[in-house]
């Protein structure tokens, strides 16, 4: 090494190299997404292909679609969706994910666009897309309708918004803080605001309020005995998620 | 040269793939096939040359095709080609029996008119499947299939290579090691195998006989071990024969005259005067388990995973369940935009197996022993059991089933279901 500058370089790029292999690790501090992941990229990738018309069974089905992950973290839903063809942008709010998602991208070999910026500050400055993914957010926003208005002035006519949070209710306090947080451990103590969990009807008004079309609704229920994830077409007590179209 | 994979070899250039398949037999092939038709690349290395596998004389050797195997190949295009070949199985008949004595009294008996879903398995002949696998893997541009190439080294960190004997260096995404029960891969991986032997041996052969088997298989069990007479097309029936090791040795050393003596009293005369329709092989018996099926960037599937005691035919069903269920984990992973070779998506597919296996090889393992004696009590208490099974129809069904391979979490090929 001949120079100060690249060695203070190559000791933030093995942080952000360990910090993205936290991030990616299945059975680390992130295990309840990953998970998860599979049911939430079934859901996810069915409708986008229901909306727009792709075969999920050709290579690159999302080629020419535009998708915008909020609240990005690693990169867990960008990276699939640049597997499977499409421009992603991933945003999120905290600064320090965004070197982190970029290290594990470039060793996916995948191109994609990853900033630090919120909702409201990339409607502000116009850019649009086709998908918008709103996973496990809209819980942890101060003004829910304001940013629900954000996504929607975010996505193409006829664009797609995926959105997915926790119901409130007594078995998702259960579930979500005493069994995930202090039990389990899966996530650290405080990741939940019991307060702001989202009821599904509140969640639908919220998103007709933003001037969009709820066009369908699925429950993603954890089986404590198989240990997975499924897809549920009526349990919507605790984890949720709902696809919405801009007319 | 309609194969780009192959243009590239003559080249000496590295060749890229997604899937690195090591091993030629069965199992690997149809991984090959099976991921093809889901758009997924993939190179067959096979230790063997081509000419080991594509001859076409009948040599002795065929297999049970459990009705879930039968739906996978014809859910993968394979089946129209083999049909003709195949002979069903319409009848399974079970029974306790000694060398010199008729069957016991006892009979347990399945008949496929109790599954609705039609014979619950057919008997085909290697050479016919081997031949088939190989035609497929040369007309699909997605498959490079690379006969007489051995394997002298490995990495999965990284990308997975296996650098050839040559000198050549393949890449892919994933390697798998279909290599059979010494699996290679999984010994340059460093993955321990766990293993039992059972002292016995099983022999295999081909006889012509004078009447017909009208389709009905049979299975006997002799002291040292089961015999089991399972139809091929025409006057002929495939024979798997355990003794125990010392037994088979002499055995195997006698000429054909002699051996035909030999098994003649164990075979009884219900299907007349039989001769030798093929070699004679034989099998030492033991069982193989890999500690784990996968690790970063690999898998195994079959015998390199598992090596069951071929005492109900269960071999080959359990490879390419293994192949079904490999070929489905990838696939979904594939079309969710999941990387698919990362560990937790391969862990899907260990846990899927490691059950079916464990559960088979188990029951195997005890079936086995029970039946292998010649304990009074023991033969009493199977006879009154198999009678009992008889006598209830719903274990009896739930039993044809399992055999049949459409019991448990099933895979979509082997519910003839495309990928």
């Amino acid at each position: 090494m001949n120079s100060a500058t690249n060695t203070v370089d190559d000791a933030e790029i093995a942080k952000f190299e360990a910090m993205a292999a936290e991030w990616w690790d299945p059975k680390g501090k992130f295990a309840p997404l990953h998970m998860m992941n599979p049911v939430r990229l079934d859901y996810i990738t069915a409708q986008i292909a229901a909306e727009y018309g792709r075969d999920l069974t050709r290579e690159a089905p999302f080629a020419g679609l535009r998708i915008l992950d909020i609240g990005c973290g690693g990169g867990l839903l960008s990276e699939p969706m640049a597997r499977l063809g499409a421009r992603v942008v991933g945003a999120d709010a905290a600064a320090r994910n965004i070197p982190v998602a970029q290290v594990h991208a470039e060793h996916s070999g995948l191109e994609i666009d990853y900033r630090h910026t919120t909702a409201e500050a990339m409607a502000e400055a116009g850019e649009q897309f086709d998908v918008v993914l709103n996973m496990e957010v809209v819980e942890h926003v101060a003004d829910p309708l304001a940013y629900l208005t954000a996504c929607r002035q975010l996505l193409k006519p006829g664009g797609l918004m995926i959105c997915s949070t926790i119901n409130r209710n007594a078995k998702s306090f259960a579930m979500a803080i005493v069994g995930a947080e202090y039990v389990m451990r899966w996530l650290p103590k405080g990741t939940h605001d019991w307060q702001k969990f989202i009821t599904p009807e509140e969640l639908f008004k919220l998103i007709e309020g933003a001037g969009l079309d709820p066009v369908d609704r699925k429950g993603f229920v954890f089986n404590p005995i198989a240990w997975s994830w499924r897809v549920s077409d009526r349990d919507l007590s605790v984890n949720y998620v709902t696809a919405s179209v801009k007319r | 040269m309609d194969n780009p994979g192959q243009a590239a070899i003559l080249q000496g250039m590295t060749v890229k793939t997604d899937i690195l398949i090591v091993g030629g037999g069965l199992n690997g092939p149809c991984l090959a096939i099976a991921l093809a038709s889901a758009g997924i690349s993939s190179v067959v290395i096979d230790a063997l040359p081509s000419e080991a596998r594509d001859a076409d004389t009948f040599d002795g050797r065929s297999y049970a095709l459990a009705l879930a195997s039968v739906r996978m190949l014809r859910a993968l295009g394979l089946w129209e080609g083999l049909s003709d070949n195949a002979q069903p199985m319409l009848e399974i008949k079970a029974s306790d029996g000694r060398a010199g004595e008729g069957p016991a009294p006892f009979f347990l008996h399945f008949d496929h008119a109790e599954i609705e879903e039609g014979p619950m398995g057919h008997m085909l002949e290697d050479r016919f499947l081997r031949q088939a696998l190989l035609a497929r893997m040369e007309a699909e541009p997605l498959i490079t299939h690379m006969p007489g190439a051995r394997v002298v080294h490995q990495s999965t960190e990284g990308p997975a290579t296996v650098t050839l004997e040559t000198g050549e260096v393949l890449t892919g995404r994933l390697l798998v090691g279909a290599d059979g029960r010494r699996s290679g891969v999984a010994e340059r991986a460093g993955i321990k195998r766990q293993g039992w032997d059972y002292g016995q041996t099983a022999l295999v052969c081909s006889l012509a006989h004078e009447k017909p088997h009208h389709g009905i298989a049979h299975q006997f069990f002799m002291p040292a071990g089961p015999l089991a007479i399972l139809p091929l097309p025409g006057n002929r029936s495939s024979i798997v024969w355990s003794e125990t090791t010392a037994r088979a040795t002499e055995i195997e050393a006698l000429d054909d005259a002699a051996y035909l003596d030999v098994l003649r009293p164990r075979f009884g005369d219900f299907l007349g005067q039989i001769s030798l329709a093929g070699k004679r092989f034989s099998y030492p018996l033991n069982l193989t388990i890999a500690e784990k099926f996968v690790d970063t960037r690999l898998a195994l599937i079959g015998d390199a995973a598992h090596g069951v005691h071929p005492i109900a035919g269960q071999g080959l069903n359990l490879g390419l369940r293994d192949v079904a269920a490999l070929a489905e984990v990838l696939v979904d992973a594939r079309r969710r935009g999941e990387d698919f070779a990362a560990f937790d998506v391969l862990e899907r597919y260990q846990g899927w197996r490691r059950f079916d296996t464990a559960s088979l090889s188990a029951a195997t393992d005890l079936f086995n022993r029970l039946f292998s004696n010649d304990n009074p009590l023991l033969r009493l208490g199977r006879d009154l059991g198999m009678g009992a099974v008889n006598a209830m129809p719903a274990l009896r069904r739930r039993f044809i089933r399992e055999a049949a391979g459409l019991e448990g979490d099933v895979p979509r090929l082997m519910q003839g279901r495309t990928l």
